[in-house]
This record gives structure tokens, sequence and C-alpha cells, in this order.
């Protein structure tokens, strides 16, 4: 990783590789959505309402995936001074929590005809939940270290609070077997899948185009993130130079 | 000798992280029956919930339990969680997904007759998705019904 410590050499990467995983990512999750909607057959029980699975799944993958990013970035920013770490974990935050409230939304759009309710408060609902408000505490805390000036990118305590956000993750997980819950136990696991085939091949597709498009929207992010420090840099020296110059008699 | 900083760091961070999962899985398990979203049959008679106390019942409908009251909006069944079931009582409309031999989540409470008399039905369902042609139904595209029996 001490490759991209480089910012030019991973910006050297990072910019053709965006709008390739951005364009790739698009047409493959709007297949797979197509795919969903008119090719699959309705579920036995819940028949087309199954549907809101190629993207609740997708959701759900990407704003757990993504606080592992931030966690990753976290470990890296406090061990290695990684000065990429910081930027990354920014970066992540925002699609992250977009992908998370995605997956509440459909979930509650989901549970109204299956289930016969919007919202119940069972460990599934209410741990992810919690996700999305570590997201938008995370975000605040990002914010407020980058604007007090700390290397462009997030203080020690963010970082830290990230590592404790991380436990989350599990207890989303294992939620729905610790604890009877409404939501069901885990459709796709070691054992296989209890999803027929016939249901479950777009979701391949949508996961797949999600992560991509997911991964350029944080490239983007990044390279954004990276292009204001350069200005800002430019702008401190820029007013450094000019206070020297009224200093010295002409 | 000097150990590295960045070794230093590391083993800090690594500490760091058992102690904030360890204490994660301990408080998750100290709240394995607290955060239980529903009481199964076989804990409600082994925990003995007070009569007129608000709880949620989980189980399954037993197949061939469900019958329809004489003022057509009252239903009776049984719900069991394969060690213990007990009857309950709704008046109202059911969710779609609420059928025999399939999930439900009752919020409600016992009667003194031991009868769950439940306010609001929820449909629990499996994690098991499959085309109906695969579970003997078919889909009648003109009607709008299912056809065929749930297996």
């Amino acid at each position: 990783m001490h490759i991209f410590a480089n910012p030019a050499r991973f910006l050297s990467i990072a910019r053709p590789a965006t709008p390739w995983l951005f364009w790739t990512g698009l047409v493959v999750l709007l297949a797979g959505c197509a795919c969903g909607l008119f090719l699959t057959p309705a579920d036995y029980l819940q028949g087309d309402s199954v549907r809101i699975l190629y993207v609740h799944v997708p959701a759900a993958w990407l704003g757990m995936g993504g606080w592992s990013g931030i966690a990753i970035a976290a470990i890296m920013q406090m061990v290695w001074r990684h000065p990429l770490a910081a930027i990354a974990g920014r970066a992540i935050a925002v699609p992250g929590a977009l992908f998370t409230a995605i997956c509440l939304a459909s979930g509650s759009i989901w549970g109204r005809p299956t289930w016969g309710t919007w919202w119940e408060w069972d460990g599934r609902m209410t741990s992810m939940l919690v996700l999305l408000f570590l997201y938008i505490g995370y975000i605040a805390l990002a914010r407020a270290s980058a604007a007090s000036g700390q290397s462009g990118g997030v203080s020690r305590v963010t970082a830290i609070f990230a590592l404790v956000g991380a436990v989350n993750l599990p207890i989303i997980n294992r939620s729905v077997v610790w604890w009877n819950s409404l939501h069901q136990g885990p459709s796709i696991t070691m054992r296989g899948s209890t999803i027929d085939m016939a249901i479950l091949w777009p979701l391949g597709l949508t996961l797949l185009g999600f992560t991509f498009w997911f991964a350029a929207i944080v490239l983007m992010r990044m390279r954004a993130i990276l292009a204001e420090t350069k200005v800002e840099a430019r702008m401190q020296r820029m007013a450094r130079d000019a206070a020297v110059g009224e200093r010295v008699p002409a | 000798m000097a150990m590295k900083s960045k070794h230093q760091r590391l083993i800090l961070v690594l500490i760091a992280l058992v102690a904030l999962i360890g204490a994660g899985l301990l408080a998750a398990s100290a709240l394995k029956d607290e955060a239980a979203y529903f009481y199964t049959p076989y804990d409600a008679k082994t925990k003995g919930v007070d009569p007129g106390k608000a709880i949620r019942l989980g189980g399954m409908v037993v197949k061939g339990s469900l019958k329809r009251a004489a003022d057509g909006v009252t239903i009776h069944f049984q719900v069991s969680d394969g060690k213990a079931s007990v009857p309950a009582t709704f008046t109202g409309i059911a969710p779609d997904l609420f059928r025999e031999g399939s999930g439900v989540v009752a919020e409600g409470s016992f009667d003194k007759g031991g009868t769950f008399v439940a306010t609001n039905l929820l449909a629990k369902h499996d994690e098991r998705y499959m085309p109906r042609e695969l579970d003997g139904m078919s889909y009648n595209e003109t009607t709008h019904q299912i056809e065929g029996q749930v297996k």
C-alpha cells in the first residue's frame, strides 16, 4: 500500500480507473435491475415484492462494507500514518451513509407488504439504524477536524470513533441469529443459498454493479479532497509570500 | 532495545480492537434475552408471562388450526415453536402473508385462560425464496390469485 503514499502516483491510477468503474458499474447494475424486474419469477410467498431484494441487499452490503473500509483506513492512519488513509475514510463516509439509508428505506418499503409494518424495533433494523447514526457522527467529526486544519483529513479521535463503531458490524450480521427477530435469518451462508437460483442470479449483477459504482464515487471524492488540500496549501503559501513582500522595504 | 514506534502503535491498536470487540460481544450476549423481539410459546410457558402484560408472541401458525369465527373478522389459531403451542385469537385484518404453516409475530397479551389475545399481527417469513412453480403453486395473471396450496 505504500506505493500509494505518494498522492501523485495514486492519482495516476485513480484518474483512469474512475470513469471505467463508473460506466461499467452503471451498465452492470442497470442490467441486473432490469433482469430482476422482468426476467426472474415472482416468489412463492411474497409475489413481486421480492424484487426489492436486488437493491436492498447491495445497499446493505455497501453500508456495512463502507464502515469496514472506514475502520481499515482508521487503522492505517493510526499505525502506519498513511497519508491517504484519512482522505479515504472521509471519502467513503458519505456514500456509505447514503447506501445505509437506501437499505433502511427499501427495507421499510419491503416490510409493509410482506410483514405488515413499516418499522419495528427488532435487532436487525435497530442495529442498522445505529450504523446510519454512526456514519452521521463520523461525517460531523471528520468535517470538524478537517476544518480545524488537521493534515487534510481526520483527527485521531475520529479514527478511534471509526474503530469503536466497527463493533456494530458483527452485531448487525449476527442480530438475526442471536435474537428472535422479525427479519428472517441469513439466506446466503457458507453452506449455500436458500434463495432459489432462478431468483438469485441477478443479485450477483446488482451487487457487482453497485460495488463498482461505490468505488468510482469514493475515488472521485478522494481526488476532490486531494485537490482541495492542494488549493488550500497554495493559498496559504501565497498569503505568506504576500505578507513577506509587504514587510520588505522597496 | 527500543521498539519501533510503528510496531508499538500496531500493538496498541490491536489490543484496543480486541478489548472493544470483547466488550461488544459481552454486551450483546448480556442483552441476549432482553433484546429478543418476541417470546416463543415455549418462552412464554416456561418464564410465566403474567396475564395482561403486553408482549409479542412469535412462532408458526399450526396447520389446520386456523378457524374463522361467525362474525367474519375474528380468527382463532395455534402458535407453535415446535416445543410448545398456545392458542391465540385476533380480530381485524391480518397481513397477506399470514397463513397456516407460516411464521407470525402477534402483539397483545394473554388472558386469564391462557389464550393470547392479539391486537396486531405481523407476518414473519423465513429465509427461503423460490418461484411458485417449485412450491406446487402457480400465479393466475388475469385474476391475480395464487393457485395451488402451500406445501
